[in-house]
């Protein structure tokens, strides 16, 4: 289907049918002083010289670090068929395909996405989608909310900064978010605080709606959430679980240790980091929630001639039907990244996908004893996957003079959670199956060069093992 | 005609009074606007509704609409056949298609309501 804009004669066709003699006539009802005004623009550029100067701009761009950066965002290699396939111009619409008997292909590979999604996580529904995890996480949240008809969410300090900060925006309607402690040391240091939670939790006086916790952490730690969920649910509260898909290859899936939602970045799924998103949020939750899931959900039935057809469905809970009680204010889907992610599974398969978090988890393994051989250790002592946290004195200059190196350290924790001290001295780093042994080399000879230049002893406290 | 010994809503509930329990439903005409009906969503036992409180919604093909309680009281029972046939509520809207049970808190408040005749009234008006 061709999604050009209308010719001129589309246009003077269409106006000749409403009576009208131009465009501006449809928009005399709205005030004058309303209406959009002229875009200040600069003039139009030669094709060449804005090429030129487009390319220049995009030069700016380091594609030559040794990238050890993820903290929500993370490299993957993606199969060339991805990026061909999403060229087709039959996808580019981020619309909603209302009208089944001309969208059969949009609403399959939705239905596709939805079915792939549904088996990562193990849990009944999956929607199509949303705008990136932290929205995804918020409407989480919110549907906990409605299902319990309590307005008091915990979110675990592990849960991505910038996925609490969107939640709390969400609630500034009325509702409470409150945020449970992470554990300041010992083996479970960085994980979900329980003991914490229970006491939260036994507040009968505030009724807890839902409690959100990260697998893996935003810390790169593997949480203990069969106890959280139990936790949450013997408080009559329902357990999210926000997760990196590709991880889910390897780890126990939501489904698997009883979360009633599944929230989520689905960006490692095929799609670039690119731009600092929206990429695709992911969510999914058991049956029992399914009327208070947003975005959309695509089914498979039968044509009046028995053939299979693919509708949207459960549309009550739309904004259509429903209006201001509709389960979510979304009203387009991210439906060429949902796509992305289903090429992007339907072409990696399981054994691929597993190969692709068991090679990065290895790839931590190798950055982690490299990073001790020069002197920097984890501030942690659990497991983790892929991501971790190490200590080194004035995270913020050392990560600057490893950029001055070709290296990108990783995330500075001070200026991501400035209220923790016990993350003053972190770097986030992160491994993924594009790190190569060399990279891991040059990052581990130029740290040990930074912190040769430092007065203070590189050394860190050895965690406690 | 509509059951004259209930008492309705102008949003189309029927109240079915006995002592200081009531039962309460749609009507056959607020089902026959709503067309097939696919699901109802009913409150948990014991919650307490003020009059004309959002108790529920019920969902058709077409159309979702809210259910509001006509008289307050206490949730006793909902109708537990909604759950696998919520089409009880077109095929059988003031019997086996009843919603809830209210332990009521004001009886004198069923005065308020409309009769049969009145309700007659307000759906001939359209």
């Amino acid at each position: 289907m061709p999604y050009g804009p209308h010719t001129a004669d589309d246009r003077a066709r269409m106006l000749g049918a409403l009576g009208l003699t131009s465009v501006d006539q449809l928009f005399e009802d709205i005030p004058v002083g309303l209406r959009a005004s002229h875009l200040d623009l600069p003039d139009p550029e030669p094709e060449l010289e804005l090429a030129a100067r487009l390319s220049g701009l995009a030069a700016r761009n380091r594609t030559d670090l040794a990238s050890f950066l993820g903290a929500g965002v993370y490299r993957h290699w993606s199969p060339p068929a991805v990026d061909q396939l999403l060229l087709r111009g039959e996808w580019y619409t981020a619309y909603t395909p209302y009208q089944p008997e001309i969208s059969q292909g949009t609403l399959q590979s939705i239905y596709e996405y939805e079915s792939l999604l549904a088996e990562l996580v193990d849990l009944d529904v999956v929607s199509a989608s949303h705008y990136d995890g932290a929205a995804a996480t918020a409407e989480a949240a919110l549907m906990t909310c409605r299902a319990t008809r309590r307005e008091r969410v915990l979110v675990s300090r592990g849960v991505h900064p910038h996925y609490r900060a969107t939640t709390r925006t969400y609630f500034e309607g009325g509702l409470e978010l409150e945020e449970i402690p992470l554990v300041a040391e010992g083996e479970a240091a960085g994980t979900t605080d329980l003991a914490a939670l229970e006491r939260m939790l036994a507040d009968t006086e505030r009724p807890v709606a839902g409690v959100i916790a990260a697998q893996p952490d935003f810390l790169g730690l593997l949480e203990p959430m069969p106890e959280i969920g139990r936790l949450a649910h013997a408080a009559g509260a329902l357990f999210v679980a926000v997760v990196e898909p590709v991880s889910l290859a390897v780890l126990a899936p939501p489904g698997a240790y009883g979360a009633d939602i599944a929230a989520g970045e689905g960006q490692p799924l095929g799609i670039a980091p690119q731009y600092g998103g929206p990429y695709l949020g992911i969510l999914a939750s058991t049956d029992a929630l399914v009327r208070q899931i947003p975005g959309r959900l695509v089914g498979m039935t039968t044509d009046l001639d028995g053939r299979r057809a693919f509708v949207m469905t459960m549309r009550a809970r739309e904004q259509d039907i429903r209006r201001d009680k509709a389960a979510s204010n979304i009203c387009t889907n991210q439906a060429l990244l949902a796509l992305a992610a289903s090429i992007y599974l339907a072409t990696l398969g399981p054994h691929g996908l597993r190969d692709v978090a068991a090679l990065g988890a290895a790839r931590a393994a190798e950055l982690e004893a490299a990073l001790a051989a020069v002197g920097v250790s984890r501030l942690h002592p659990g497991p983790y996957l892929n991501e971790f946290v190490v200590g080194v004195p004035d995270a913020r200059t050392v990560h600057r003079r490893l950029l001055a190196s070709g290296v990108l350290a990783g995330l500075v924790l001070a200026d991501a959670e400035p209220d923790d001290a016990s993350l003053a001295d972190g770097l986030l780093v992160c491994a993924t199956e594009l790190t190569t042994p060399a990279e891991i080399a040059t990052f581990a000879g130029a740290l040990s060069t930074v912190l040769a230049d430092f007065d203070i002893p590189p050394v860190t406290a050895e965690p406690v093992r | 005609m509509v059951p004259s010994d209930l008492r309705y809503t102008k949003d189309h509930e029927w109240v079915r009074l006995d002592g200081d329990e009531a039962t309460i439903g749609i009507t056959a005409y607020a089902a026959d606007q709503l067309g097939d009906i696919v699901f109802v969503e009913l409150p948990e036992t014991g919650r307490t509704l003020d009059q004309f409180a959002t108790f529920g919604v019920v969902e058709s093909v077409k159309a979702v609409s809210d259910l509001f309680a006509p008289l307050s009281g206490e949730v006793t029972g909902t109708n537990p056949d909604l759950g696998p046939s919520p089409e009880l509520v077109n095929s059988d809207p003031f019997g086996g298609g009843w919603m809830i049970r209210l332990r009521v808190a004001d009886a004198g408040q069923v005065d308020a309501l409309l009769d049969a005749d009145a309700y007659d009234a307000l759906i001939a008006a359209g």
